[in-house]
């Protein structure tokens, strides 16, 4: 759905270059949820602005919906454009119209009649459920609400492709829940395809199928969000999971100290307690912690087995046999 | 005061208020197109042409730098050729217009700079065409601080036509100058002065009034 082949992006001339992009690609399939994770500075808002080309990538490769955005004419960008709704951080509704004149306003680009556009925008507003506020300007809104319209204006026109640039950075936990959720929804039920950017790993977690980590202007990291987060050594599972137990520390005598990564149905299991009645070990639980990853548990435990080195031995090819992978750190 | 001084007075406001609206239409008119120009075509504008941009910036700071009285008589050549008499009130029009679509470019540029610029992004985001974003964004959510603009810009053109009297555009300057002043007649500089005020009240008054309706509208 959205792919791009060796982005780079430079600004600057000479002595004064500085990249952005370094690069760049990546690949989104239809109707999935894609984040770029990075911090502040890594080039996030840059990449985003290089699908539709409000920034133009200084080499490589922008495709959206099969297009090869670079070799767009303008009257032809503009076509392709009302086709990837945007939605961002601080909203950016327009303050002189009303909630109802902001929802309209991308169909009167598109040349709606009026009739239509109406029709459309009563429509939209029922979608995020703001109908009541139709005749309401942008700065009587709470945040939240004024991101719901946001994200009508940008579905309005029926785009293929929602971006969306940090558009919870703005909005207090709760807030983000709910337009998370909202983005959730639109993404199941009309198909649409959506990019977003954040610094937040909640955001990630909660809603997105796949991921690339950006770190200064390059991806460093890009896969399902679940196997990057129960693959130890990816930045997403040290994310998720941070350390206050070094991992390679000497275990007690005869003790294995044993990482373990636990996902989906295993997850649900009671895997210390079995270990323990079946081999006559003992697990001493350092760490451990289980997340949502959109509707997949997934889980990492440390902890260490004591016992006869046979049983240790034991425990940890029953582990394996469970299809789990266990790592035992060599000390 | 005489009944024929009140007449004068009288005729002397029909004159300021013809210069200075007749001025401040064309002003208008043109001071407009070319305040957006100069935030389009800036770099990362709209419509970058930094040439053009160059070339207005100068333009406007050369017109806003020469001293109205000065300007007033070094276009004499053309106010004759534009208006066929380089006497009267007709005639002050012209350099009242000169003078002051500068100052209007600067003040609708500051307007609209105001703007925020996420804004223009996510119209062209949605595919929005330069007119569009200049007439359906820019110069909307400008609207308010555009229209307390245009009244400070009709404010100066009161003053600068009262100027334009004192070498022969007729209005309340010139009666200022050549009753109350030359013929001791405080008391017809004083009437000149209270029309002044009041008109310059007038107009202050029209535009904040204006202003916070659009604001109101929007907050």
């Amino acid at each position: 759905m959205i792919e791009l082949r060796g982005v780079s992006k430079v600004y600057g001339q000479g002595a004064h270059e500085v990249p952005a992009l370094r690069n760049v690609s990546l690949r989104v399939e239809f109707g999935e949820v894609f984040g770029v994770l990075g911090q502040s500075g890594a080039g996030k808002s840059t990449l985003i602005r290089c699908l539709n080309l409000l920034e133009r990538p200084t080499t490589g490769e922008v495709r959206v919906d099969g297009r090869d955005m670079l070799a767009l004419g303008p009257d032809e960008l503009r076509a392709a454009r009302q086709g990837i709704g945007m939605i961002f951080q601080h909203f950016n509704l327009f303050s002189s119209r009303t909630v109802a004149g902001n929802v309209a306003f991308p169909l009167e680009v598109a040349g709606c009649s009026h009739a239509q556009i109406r029709e459309r925008v009563d429509e939209l507003l029922a979608l995020v459920g703001l109908s009541d506020k139709a005749g309401a300007y942008p700065s009587q809104l709470s945040g939240g609400q004024k991101q719901r319209v946001g994200i009508a204006r940008a579905l309005a026109p029926r785009p293929r492709v929602l971006l969306s640039d940090e558009a919870t950075s703005a909005l207090d936990p709760e807030t983000t829940r709910s337009v998370l959720g909202l983005l959730r929804d639109i993404n199941r039920q009309l198909g649409l395809t959506i990019l977003l950017i954040t610094h937040q790993m909640e955001v990630v977690k909660s809603i997105c199928d796949s991921v690339a980590v950006l770190e200064r202007g390059r991806v460093v990291e890009q896969g399902k969000v679940v196997d990057l987060i129960a693959r130890p050594g990816t930045r997403l599972h040290d994310l998720c999971y941070p350390r206050s137990v070094p991992v390679d520390a000497a275990a007690a005598p005869g003790g294995r100290r044993v990482e373990l990564s636990l996902v989906g149905e295993h997850s649900t299991r009671p895997i210390l307690t079995t270990l323990a009645r079946r081999f006559g070990v003992d697990a001493w639980l350092l760490e451990g912690s289980m997340e949502r990853v959109g509707e997949t548990r997934v889980g990492r435990l440390l902890f260490e087995l004591t016992g006869p080195p046979e049983a240790v031995d034991g425990a940890l090819g029953f582990l394996r046999e469970q299809g789990l992978t266990p790592r035992v750190p060599h000390v | 005061m005489s009944s024929e001084l009140l007449r004068s007075l009288w005729v002397a406001t029909g004159e300021t208020l013809y210069m200075t609206s007749v001025a401040a239409v064309l002003v208008l008119l043109a001071g407009l197109p070319l305040g957006v120009l100069l935030v389009i075509t800036d770099r990362g504008g709209l419509w970058e042409r930094p040439a053009l941009s160059r070339v207005l910036g100068t333009l406007v700071n050369v017109g806003r730098s020469v001293p109205f009285i000065i300007l007033m008589v070094a276009i004499v050549p053309l106010t004759r050729v534009l208006v066929g008499t380089t006497i009267g009130t007709t005639a002050a029009i012209v350099p009242l217009v000169v003078a002051a679509i500068p100052f209007m470019g600067r003040v609708v540029e500051q307007g609209l700079r105001e703007v925020d610029a996420g804004l223009v992004e996510a119209a062209v985001a949605m595919g929005a065409t330069r007119r569009r974003v200049v007439f359906g964004v820019l110069i909307p959510e400008a609207l308010p601080s555009l229209v307390r603009g245009t009244a400070l810009v009709v404010i100066s053109l009161l003053g600068y036509s009262a100027m334009a009297g004192a070498v022969g555009g007729g209005g309340l300057g010139d009666l200022a100058v050549k009753y109350g002043y030359m013929r001791f007649r405080t008391d017809v500089m004083l009437g000149c002065l209270v029309v002044l005020l009041v008109l310059v009240q007038l107009v202050q008054w029209l535009g904040d009034g204006l202003a916070s309706r659009f604001e109101r509208a929007s907050s």
